[in-house]
């Protein structure tokens, strides 16, 4: 057993790896705008929409207006999901009215409607009883290429930042945001997407399946368009489901395949963005030499989580029951694959999970929640892993400069004071936003409200849990955590906000002041950028910066938790 | 000492600084445009095209994979059914509602160390209970060995598997229920099993509402 799990989490590696190189470069080209084997189809309706919406393909931006166009185009997308969700109830279309059972308050509709445009995809509410099928299509759908799309601009524009000299701009987000569409995301998702219903994940409008079983008794199963979700639920590192079991759900994550392919659709493109950052950059060591840290980093996260969760449960010692824990689990996935998916979704600001982390095993939750801290450097979101990695990477540098006593450099970019500045902030953000809030969570009674269903250092696990998912853009939750209340919803929504556009102002900021600077000449001073040297340098710094934030709340938590039982 | 070694390699982007610049104050109009036809382009084109051509491709699975009997629904391949009777092979405990709830997907959300998880509630059986019902209903000795996925909640409350383990020591009870031959079950049981997809992915695992029906279809 142990050794065919093993062989699904190498291939998957494997075939993250063997693609990077190409997606890589293929994604570099969407980039520079230059030609690929898409244009013939794609280049006539590109300049269609640039005319229709006004977008100047020429012109190029400051990393000031970038930010803006970032922010404005959110809140733009915010507000029109925010209206959608309010008045849902007149669309037409199922489900009908008496499923619906949990109302979309104000909170609950604001929440939601930044959940999703910040690709977090937190959800405080089940979608079977909550939304109409329209509002899942027009609403989630849309927000899911969106936000998803607008990430991917962003990192292009970050490294955009780092591969130019003496520039003043960094490019033109409209542009990125529609080619990112045109040519990855829309394509990639119309043929996964089909993949997915050939395997049985439902495509219809109608209404919930009265069911005579064969026993003589009645079930209803909820139906819906969950097909035009579930694809790009991952590709855009979105990761919030169609309905409330998210990918353990039989008609969302049908198969094992289903469940592979989702993997895979959540971290090849992020992986392959190292490729970009190291071609664009003129430094494809570089590049690999970071995606080869976030393989180990993954790596450690995987062996500790397999460990925890195929041991026989400890609690049911002498119950003489036998198996790894299935508790929370689908057979069709079993250990292996939940394993994989809790590890790969927890590292890409994704959150499809298929298993329910509230029922891991301490040891088990610790990889993802850690992953999420850390600030989703392994992989990471769409676009953010890029500035994610790096941004962890100059801490190093930096570091590394203390130690040896030169100004620190990377790729051939000086790391003044003033840039140190926008670094710091950037790495302190995180464990600002996410202890902050918990701790207000754990003093406030509203807070301690939401403990519903565990308590004790589970319970402050689960609480931790949610801010570290709202704050890395994640939105998987320890479900048990009742976080559908007015106190949730409104520091939840903090928490996503500061993650998002906070991290993407500090990283696009930065990558302004970097185009800006000449680039300096490799001399034996340099400290080098793609040896195991620099690799171990940059794994050292986010685990020990990591430890140095989170290690005091995470022994209050999952650590504490696993010592006393 | 750095402006007398200029780098070996000039970037591509010296060409960028001549470009028009993008003002702030035009930023606005494209901003409104772009959410309103993007919105339209991703959720409504996009969910049309995947409709008309997914749908004709995979019409059953594009309806929820139902199987049907005459007339009636009495079922979908994927997701799983509760069953009580001897003669049926039971599916795994369920948390979706009152179990197997189709309209309220979800697991327990129990933490491991969590007493009502092992021990139960009023109106919980914990892993503990459901594992002496288990062993009684299949007669099955108090400290036989069972697989742990027939005494947990799977995180859907709909899962449609159990494990091929699961299924063998219900094998009995059902050719007994039914008064057929052992034999005939467990040939059954083995056509049913399905093994890990394209041989690596998953866990072997036995379809309980396929296999029913096929017990019913048994001459």
């Amino acid at each position: 057993m142990t050794s065919t799990r093993w062989i699904e989490y190498l291939c998957f590696l494997a075939i993250v790896v063997a693609l990077a190189l190409p997606v890589g470069l293929y994604l570099a080209r969407v980039a520079q705008r230059r030609r690929t084997f898409l244009d013939p189809l794609l280049r006539p309706i590109e300049s269609v929409l640039y005319r229709l919406l006004g977008v100047r393909p020429q012109e190029e931006m400051t990393a000031g207006v970038y930010i803006a166009c970032f922010l404005l185009f959110g809140a733009g997308c915010a507000i029109l999901l925010f209206l959608l969700l309010i008045f849902q109830r007149a669309l037409s279309g199922g489900p009908a009215d008496g499923y619906l059972t949990t109302s979309m308050t104000p909170d609950l509709a604001a929440n939601t409607a930044v959940s999703f445009t910040t690709t977090t995809t937190w959800q405080a509410y089940a979608g079977e009883n909550t939304l109409r099928y329209l509002t899942q299509v027009f609403g989630l759908v849309a927000q899911n290429f969106l936000a998803g799309a607008a990430g991917l601009a962003a990192g292009f524009a970050f490294i955009r930042g780092i591969a130019r000299e003496r520039s003043a701009t960094i490019g033109n987000f409209w542009v990125d945001l529609i080619r990112s569409l045109l040519w990855v995301l829309l394509p990639l998702t119309l043929v996964g997407s089909l993949l997915l219903v050939w395997q049985g994940v439902p495509l219809n409008m109608a209404p919930y399946t009265f069911v005579h079983t064969i026993e003589g008794g009645t079930q209803i199963i909820a139906q819906g368009p969950v097909a035009t979700l579930e694809f790009i639920k991952n590709l855009g590192t979105n990761g919030g489901g169609f309905f409330n079991a998210n990918g353990a759900h039989p008609y969302a994550n049908p198969t094992p395949f289903t469940n592979f392919l989702g993997m895979l659709a959540i971290a090849v493109l992020p992986a392959s963005l190292m490729i970009t950052f190291g071609y664009m950059t003129h430094r494809p060591r570089a590049g690999w030499t970071l995606l080869l840290v976030m393989i180990a980093l993954f790596m450690v996260g995987l062996i500790v989580c397999d460990w925890a969760e195929s041991q026989p449960p400890p609690q049911l010692a002498g119950l003489h029951i036998i198996g790894g824990n299935m508790e929370g689990k689908e057979v069709r996935f079993g250990v292996g694959e939940s394993v994989l998916t809790a590890i790969v979704t927890s590292n890409t600001s994704t959150g499809s999970y298929n298993s329910m982390h509230d029922s891991f095993q301490p040891l088990g939750v610790l990889p993802p929640l850690v992953f999420m801290l850390l600030g989703e450097v392994v992989f990471g979101g769409l676009g953010a892993g890029v500035y994610s990695i790096v941004m962890a990477a100059l801490v190093g540098v930096f570091l590394g400069g203390l130690m040896v006593g030169r100004t620190p450099e990377y790729l051939g970019k000086k790391i003044g004071s003033s840039e140190t500045r926008w670094i710091a902030l950037y790495a302190l953000l995180t464990p600002m936003v996410v202890l902050v809030l918990t701790g207000i969570a754990v003093v406030a009674s509203a807070g301690r409200a939401g403990l519903v269903t565990n308590t004790g250092p589970h319970g402050f696990t689960e609480i931790l849990f949610a801010y570290a998912s709202c704050m890395a853009n994640n939105g998987q939750a320890m479900a048990g955590l009742n976080a559908n209340s007015v106190f949730y919803n409104i520091t939840t929504m903090i928490a996503m906000l500061a993650g998002r556009f906070g991290l993407a102002a500090l990283a696009l900021a930065l990558a302004g002041r970097f185009a800006a600077q000449r680039r300096l000449p490799t001399t034996v001073g340099t400290l080098p950028s793609d040896t195991p040297t620099f690799g171990g340098l940059v794994f050292g710094t986010i685990v020990l910066v990591g430890a140095l934030c989170f290690f005091p709340a995470l022994a209050l938590g999952p650590i504490v938790e696993f010592l006393r039982h | 000492m750095r402006d007398s070694s200029e780098p070996a390699r000039r970037t591509v982007s010296s060409v960028f600084p001549e470009a028009p610049r993008a003002q702030l104050s035009a930023q606005l109009r494209p901003a409104i445009l772009c959410t309103l036809v993007l919105t339209l382009l991703t959720g409504c084109v996009f969910p049309l095209l995947l409709f008309a051509i997914g749908r004709p491709l995979f019409p059953r699975q594009a309806g929820g994979s139902l199987l049907t009997r005459g007339e009636a629904v009495i079922g979908s391949e994927l997701i799983g059914q509760q069953f009580f009777r001897p003669e049926y092979f039971q599916s795994r405990p369920s948390a979706a509602g009152n179990g197997y709830d189709g309209t309220s997907s979800g697991g327990t959300n129990l933490g491991p160390n969590n007493p009502k998880l092992r021990d139960g509630a009023a109106d919980f059986p914990g892993i503990r209970q459901l594992a002496e019902d288990y062993r009684q209903r299949n007669g099955l000795a108090s400290d036989a060995l069972i697989p742990i996925d027939a005494v947990t909640r799977s995180g859907s409350g709909l899962d449609p598997d159990i494990t091929p383990e699961n299924a063998a020591l219900q094998v009995p009870r059902v050719a007994r229920a039914r008064g057929m031959n052992e034999d005939e079950v467990w040939l059954l049981v083995a056509t049913h099993t399905q093994e890990p997809q394209f041989g690596f992915l998953g866990n072997p695992r036995v379809s309980v509402l396929e296999l029913n029906l096929a017990l019913d279809g048994a001459p």
